[in-house]
């Protein structure tokens, strides 16, 4: 909560951007110091502590990170969904004035697929096999809305026609099988969309993808939050798809914040040197390497990413075993949200966040 | 005839001398298709995985053969290495031909020929034996070869993770103690283990965190330096292609659709194609002006393979010749070689 009082006062203060003031959408999810944790429960695996961010409406959060950053683990938390033995052990989920984590899965059940949707990784995983698509889809509005099966069924055509899904009359009556994973992925997103939920949730949509297949994907992603004016959160580790899609990024590393704030601003000014580090490391297609005239190859920058400890997950800053700037408090103090900009805050002990003392 | 044509323009290389390793010329790979009868089974026609392709690798030289899922990609690397045997074409390996070498199938040929072009895999989970410790795993080559006498092993496998950046005293663990960077490490010094003058690398960083695989691309520039290797390297992943090649070859439904110099096929791609390959690629730049050339449609099933031009059902500029006639790869320019009827 630390971090978005800070926010908070950092954006009043600051004269804001005239394109700012025009429309400040009201927050639709504010996730508040949320921690997740593994057994043991007498010595907890903490992976992820004290994330906090807010998406309002009508915007796309990007969260990015590598494996065991705890992204998908924060936003699975959000629906409810975390894989046992894995539970929430403290913070909130504020989600329409109500405290999603304090909610039992009989009430989740009514807010999954209606208020809050999910489009998965994998697209062939997370259609049922046995059932076609239509079946499957047409038994979500079944079960939310009461419709019939004919109004059902119609409902899911104009979705299938509305996420692109050639032929969509005929595709209601096939098994996920005989479509490829671009088209799979369509049928997942017409499904998230069913009935038109305030927030969906998108885990990685496109990494199973081919280039181009993913292409398209995003191309739809953002031509319908522009009609429909959805709010999603994008869970990536690829920070070119997050400059595509995202509004305002949040970095994650190790179950920590890093920092969050605008895209345009992230990009231009990373701030945190594990955002800075990925970055500079990450090679790209709009840059020429130099190979000098012995043959010798620019090398990509890998300063703060050299060593590869296991991740630590104890008190302090999880990165400072790898951060160059390193000072012997990081291990042992966490750094809270500093707000550095307008709208952007930065949780690291050499940008000004306060240090409360870690567990263990 | 093709041979001339796609080689790498002289003037565009740095380094002084340029001697052929590698050539390809005419490589089919194609696969039966079967169906089952009551008693026997029925050929009913075939899969072309590899079209007929020609391409040329120099020593000290990286040649990236990129693509999406199903291009054959994969396919044609094998087919150099005789994982799977090819249908046709010529493929020499220095003054070997690799083919012929293979077909007799005399040991110490083949051996001889294995040692000369390694492969690193895709997946650094699959490809490790989890029973064998790390020693053991690099040890094999050097047994299997006879390179070194197994009283220098010992030493041989230290010197080998040294060489890859991991401790050598890290020899006698096993592969599930190490992350995936470091399983990539190993297998390079598996592969690095027989001095090889060619590397076949099939995807090596695609299934790594971001922070590693900047490692990885480092490391294989740095052996690439210091043990003067070439470098197959298949990959979907143009950015790391843009940073590690010297050229690019782009495949699409097991045909080679262009091969040029790196910067030449980043600044101008001719195919359509490659153009819509580079501009489906995010950036990671939010103010990076996407080209629209996204295409539509999803890549057709190699069974029914488009005739003519393999790309014209999803070409944004086709014309009717394209569907007729398949455009021929040629290299106007001498560099440059791209096959299509209406290029850029």
């Amino acid at each position: 909560m630390a971090g978005l009082a800070a926010e908070t006062q950092a954006a009043a203060a600051a004269p804001r951007p005239p394109e700012a003031t025009a429309s400040p959408a009201p927050v639709l999810v504010s996730v508040e110091n949320l921690r997740i944790q593994f057994p043991p429960w007498n010595a907890p695996v903490r992976v992820v502590e004290d994330v906090s961010y807010q998406v309002r409406t009508g915007e796309t959060m990007g969260i990015v990170g590598e494996s065991g950053s705890g992204k998908t683990l924060s936003s699975l938390a959000i629906l409810n969904l975390l894989p046992p033995p894995a539970r929430i052990a403290g913070g909130r989920i504020l989600f329409e004035g109500e405290d999603l984590a304090a909610k039992s899965q009989a009430q989740m059940q009514k807010l999954r697929g209606r208020r809050l949707a999910m489009i998965f990784q994998n697209p062939g995983y997370s259609l049922n096999p046995l059932l076609t698509v239509g079946a499957q889809l047409a038994e979500i509005l079944k079960v939310h809305e009461k419709l019939p099966r004919s109004a059902a069924l119609q409902r899911v055509e104009e979705l299938f026609r509305l996420v692109g899904i050639t032929d969509p009359g005929s595709r209601l009556s096939q098994y996920p099988h005989e479509m490829s994973g671009g088209m799979k992925q369509r049928v997942c997103i017409a499904r998230a969309l069913l009935c038109h939920p305030a927030l969906v949730l998108a885990d990685e949509p496109t990494t199973a993808l081919d280039v181009t297949i993913q292409a398209q994907i995003l191309d739809l992603l953002e031509e319908l939050k522009q009609r429909l004016g959805m709010s999603m959160i994008f869970v990536t580790h690829d920070m070119g798809v997050v400059a595509r899609i995202a509004d305002r990024i949040t970095v994650m590393y190790a179950g920590q914040v890093c920092e969050t704030g605008d895209k345009q601003a992230i990009f231009a000014r990373p701030s945190h040197p594990y955002t800075q580090a990925l970055l500079a490391s990450t090679p790209r297609i709009d840059k020429s390497y130099a190979v000098d005239a012995q043959g010798r190859r620019e090398r990509l920058p890998t300063v703060g990413l050299a060593a590869t400890p296991g991740q630590s997950l104890g008190g302090g800053c999880r990165f400072a075993g790898r951060c160059p700037e390193a000072v012997p408090e990081c291990t042992r103090l966490v750094p809270q949200a500093a707000a550095i900009e307008p709208g952007r805050s930065v949780h690291c002990l050499k940008r000004g966040s306060a240090g409360v003392p870690g567990h263990g | 005839m093709v041979d001339n044509l796609i080689a790498p323009a002289p003037e565009a290389r740095p380094r002084a001398i340029r001697k052929p390793l590698l050539s390809v010329d005419g490589l089919v790979k194609s696969y039966p298709l079967h169906r089952r009868g009551l008693f026997r089974q029925k050929v009913m026609g075939e899969i072309r995985a590899v079209n007929d392709i020609s391409f040329r690798l120099d020593e000290g030289e990286t040649l990236s053969i990129v693509g999406e899922s199903g291009c054959g990609k994969t396919t044609a690397a094998r087919s150099i290495l005789h994982l799977v045997t090819p249908t046709a074409g010529a493929i020499r390996l220095g003054e070997t031909d690799v083919r012929a070498t293979f077909e007799r199938d005399r040991r110490p040929e083949v051996l001889a020929l294995r040692r000369q072009m390694q492969y690193v895999f895709q997946d650094p989970y699959l490809s490790l034996n989890p029973r064998w410790s790390v020693r053991q795993i690099l040890s094999e080559p050097l047994r299997v070869h006879g390179l070194v006498p197994p009283a220098q092993w010992d030493g041989a496998v230290e010197a080998l993770l040294e060489r890859v950046g991991l401790p050598a005293e890290h020899a006698d663990r096993y592969p599930h103690e190490f992350s995936g960077g470091q399983r990539q490490r190993i297998g390079i010094a598996r592969a690095l283990a027989v001095e090889p003058r060619l590397l076949i690398c099939d995807e090596p960083v695609s299934s790594l965190d971001v922070s590693v695989r900047a490692q990885i691309l480092n490391l294989l520039a740095e052996l690439q330096e210091e043990l003067k290797l070439s470098y197959l390297y298949i990959s979907h992943d143009l950015s790391s292609v843009r940073f590690l090649s010297n050229r690019i070859a782009v495949m699409y439904l097991g045909n080679l659709v262009e091969v040029g110099e790196v910067d030449e096929i980043f600044a101008r791609p001719r195919h359509h194609y490659t153009a819509a390959l580079i501009s489906a690629i995010p950036v990671p730049d939010p103010t990076h002006q996407k080209p629209r050339d996204a295409i539509k449609g999803e890549i057709p099933s190699v069974v029914r393979r488009p005739p003519g031009c393999v790309f014209h059902t999803r070409c944004p500029a086709a014309l009717p010749i394209c569907s007729q006639q398949a455009p021929p790869l040629a290299a106007p320019d001498g560099s440059h070689a791209f096959a299509c009827h209406n290029p850029r």
